[in-house]
C-alpha cells in the first residue's frame, strides 16, 4: 500500500509539471525542452529556503514557484521579444536549462554536484493531492480567461493573432511564466517528498518526458496530459519495467503520435467531454 | 601555450564543424532542426567501434564503414520517422518532436542493448605529437582539423557543381517547385540525409577516438547546434565557420577563464546570437514566412 501511494505521490507531483507546460507547449504552441530547469529552480529555491532559513513549507513552496516565475523571464525576455522561430526558441531554452544545471553544479549553496541530501520531508500525498486540484483550477481559469483565450489565438495563428490586436510578446511571456510557476511548484513538492535532490535530476532526459506527456495527451487538453503522465509514471512501475526501456518506450512513442496521431489522446477535448453533457465552449470548437 | 590552445580550439572546432554540416544540410532542405542527429553521430561511432575493435580493421575502413553505416542509418531514419510527416506537410513543430523522440529512442535503445560502459577506439595514431614552433600539437587535433577543412570543402564542391547538388540547392529555395521539375523528391531527401549522415559517421569516429564512445555522447551535438546559429542555418561555409568559432573560443574560456564555466559561456552565446543575430553569420534570411 505504502508503495502504491509512493508511486501515485510521484505521479501526482509529476502532474502538476506536466499541467505547467501543457499551458506554454499545449496552448500556446511554443515548444520547449527546458522546462525542467524550471522544476529545478523550485526545487532548490524551496528546500534551500527550509533547509538553512527554516521557512515554513508552505512559504517555501510559494518561493520557490515564484522564483521560477522570475528565473523564466530572464530567458523569456530576450528570446521572446526577437521573436524567435520556435525550433530556434526550443534550442535556446534547451541551452538555457543546460546552463544552468552546470550554475547548480558549481555554486556552494546547492552543495553543487554531490546534490542536497536529508531535506525534510514535508510532502504527504495528501499535500500533493491538495496542491494538485488547486493547480488545475487556477490552470483551467487561467485559460478562459482573456489571456488564456490570447494564449490559444496564438497556438492557432501568431500572425492572424497579432492581427487582431493580440500582444505576442506578453501573452507569450505570460504563458511562460505561468508554465513556469507550476513546475517550480512541482520541483518544491518534488524536494521535499523525496528529501534529497541533485542537479542531474533536472536534464533534458526529464524535460523530454514532460514534453512526452503534453504531446501525447494532446495539445490543447488539460486532462490528456494528466491522464498521460499518471500513465507515465504508473505503467512502467506496475509492469517493473527497467528505467530505460521506459525511456525507450517513450521514444518510439513519440514518433508514433506524431506519425499517426499528432493531436495526441485527447486531442483538443476534455475528459469531461466524454461524459453526457458537452459544455457550450466555443474554444473546445474545431 | 597560445598556440597550442589555438590548434586544440580548431580541432574540437573542426569536430563541430562536421556535426554541424550534417545538421545544417537537413535543416536547409527540410527547414526542422533534425534532433536525431546526435543519435546518428552516437551510432556511427559504435559503426566505427565494433569494426575497429571486432574486425580490427585500419584507420580508412573503419572511417568508410562508419560513414556508411551512419549514412544508412539517417537514410532509415527519415523514412520511417520523417517522410509521413514530410507528405503531410505537417508542421515543423512535428518533425522536430519525432525526431526528438527517435534521439530518445535509439540512445537509450544502445543503452538498454549494448550498455552504458565507456568503450575506448584502438590507438590509431598513438600519441604522435607534431613540433610546431615551439609548441606540441597532436597528430590527432591535427588531423581531425584537416579532415574536416577537406571533407566540407568536397561536400560544398559537390552542392555548387553536380547535378544532383544543384538538385539539393533547388529543393532548398523551393520543395514544390523542384519536384514539378522533375526532381524525384524522395531521393533528393534521401541523398541529403545520406550525406547528413555521412558526415555524422566522420563526426562520431572522430569524437569517439578523441573521447570515448558512450551512449550519451551525441549531446554533444548541442555544440553543433550553437555552431551552426553562430554561422548561420542552413549555411555550409557558415557551419565551417560556426565550428571553428566555437571551438576555439571555448578553448580559449576553458584554458583562461575557467573550464566549469565553458559550457555556460557556449549557451549564453547561442542565446545572443539568436537574440541578436537569428540569421547568424552566413545565413539567409529565415523569419517565418506568412
Amino acid at each position: 500500500m505504502d508503495y502504491i501511494l509512493s508511486v501515485a505521490t510521484l505521479a501526482g507531483i509529476n502532474m502538476i509539471a506536466v499541467l505547467g507546460l501543457s499551458v506554454f507547449t499545449g496552448f500556446t504552441g511554443l515548444f520547449s525542452l527546458g522546462h525542467a530547469a524550471f522544476i529545478a529552480v523550485g526545487a532548490y529555491t524551496s528546500a534551500v529556503l527550509t533547509y538553512y532559513y527554516y521557512v515554513p513549507f508552505a512559504l517555501a513552496l510559494v518561493a520557490g514557484s515564484a522564483m521560477a516565475g522570475a528565473v523564466s523571464l530572464v530567458i523569456g525576455i530576450p528570446t521572446l521579444r526577437a521573436k524567435l522561430r520556435s525550433d530556434y526558441f526550443a534550442i535556446a531554452i534547451l541551452g538555457f536549462g543546460e546552463a544552468l544545471r552546470v550554475l547548480l553544479e558549481n555554486l556552494t549553496i546547492t552543495n553543487g554536484a554531490r546534490g542536497l541530501p536529508g531535506i525534510d520531508s514535508f510532502t504527504t500525498p495528501f499535500t500533493v493531492l491538495f496542491c494538485l486540484a488547486v493547480s488545475v483550477v487556477l490552470v483551467s481559469n487561467f485559460l478562459r480567461s482573456r489571456w488564456g483565450a490570447a494564449c490559444i489565438a496564438i497556438r492557432e495563428d501568431p500572425i492572424a493573432a497579432e492581427m487582431a490586436g493580440v500582444r505576442l510578446f506578453r501573452t507569450r511571456l505570460l504563458s511562460l511564466m505561468v508554465s513556469a510557476v507550476f513546475c517550480g511548484l512541482s520541483g518544491g513538492l518534488m524536494a521535499h517528498y523525496l528529501s534529497f535532490i541533485q542537479p542531474v535530476m533536472f536534464t533534458l532526459t526529464q524535460s523530454t518526458q514532460l514534453l512526452a506527456a503534453v504531446i501525447a495527451g494532446g495539445m490543447g487538453s488539460i486532462s490528456g496530459p494528466l491522464i498521460a503522465s499518471f500513465a507515465f509514471i504508473a505503467l512502467p512501475e506496475a509492469l517493473r519495467v527497467a528505467q530505460m526501456w521506459r525511456l525507450v518506450a517513450y521514444g518510439l512513442l513519440l514518433v508514433l503520435i506524431m506519425v499517426y496521431r499528432p493531436q495526441g489522446l485527447m486531442g483538443y477535448r476534455e475528459i469531461t467531454s466524454l461524459f453526457g453533457k458537452r459544455r457550450d465552449d466555443g474554444r473546445r470548437e474545431r | 601555450m597560445f598556440l597550442q590552445t589555438l590548434i586544440t580550439g580548431l580541432s574540437i572546432g573542426g569536430i563541430y564543424a562536421l556535426m554541424a554540416v550534417g545538421y545544417s544540410l537537413v535543416f536547409s532542405v527540410l527547414n526542422f532542426s533534425n534532433f536525431a542527429h546526435g543519435a546518428v553521430i552516437m551510432l556511427g561511432a559504435y559503426v566505427g567501434l565494433a569494426l575497429a575493435t571486432k574486425l580490427s580493421l585500419g584507420f580508412g575502413l573503419v572511417l568508410a564503414g562508419s560513414v556508411a553505416g551512419a549514412g544508412i542509418i539517417a537514410v532509415l531514419n527519415e523514412r520511417l520517422a520523417y517522410s509521413v510527416l514530410r507528405r503531410r506537410k505537417a508542421p515543423s513543430l512535428y518533425l522536430m518532436i519525432s525526431a526528438m523522440g527517435c534521439s530518445v529512442f535509439l540512445e537509450n535503445l544502445v543503452y538498454a542493448t549494448i550498455g552504458s560502459r565507456f568503450y575506448a577506439f584502438p590507438e590509431f595514431f598513438g600519441r604522435q605529437v607534431l613540433t610546431l614552433w615551439g609548441s606540441s600539437v597532436s597528430l590527432l587535433d591535427m588531423g581531425a582539423f584537416l579532415f574536416a577543412l577537406v571533407s566540407i570543402f568536397a561536400l560544398h564542391v559537390f552542392i555548387s557543381s553536380t547535378r544532383t547538388g544543384i538538385a539539393i540547392r533547388a529543393g532548398v529555395s523551393d520543395m514544390t517547385m523542384c519536384s514539378l521539375m522533375g526532381v524525384d523528391l524522395n531521393r533528393l531527401i534521401a541523398i541529403v540525409f545520406l550525406l547528413a549522415g555521412g558526415f555524422a559517421g566522420v563526426a562520431g569516429v572522430f569524437l569517439g577516438i578523441k573521447y570515448l564512445v558512450y551512449p550519451t555522447m551525441g549531446w554533444v551535438t548541442n555544440k553543433a547546434y550553437i555552431a551552426a546559429v553562430i554561422g548561420g542555418l542552413g549555411s555550409l561555409p557558415g557551419a565551417l565557420a560556426g565550428g571553428l568559432i566555437l571551438g576555439v573560443v571555448e578553448t580559449f574560456v576553458s584554458s583562461y577563464v575557467s573550464s566549469v564555466l565553458r559550457d555556460v559561456f557556449s549557451f549564453s552565446l547561442l542565446i545572443a546570437f539568436l537574440v541578436l543575430r537569428p540569421n547568424g553569420l552566413m545565413g539567409q534570411d529565415t523569419e517565418e514566412k506568412v
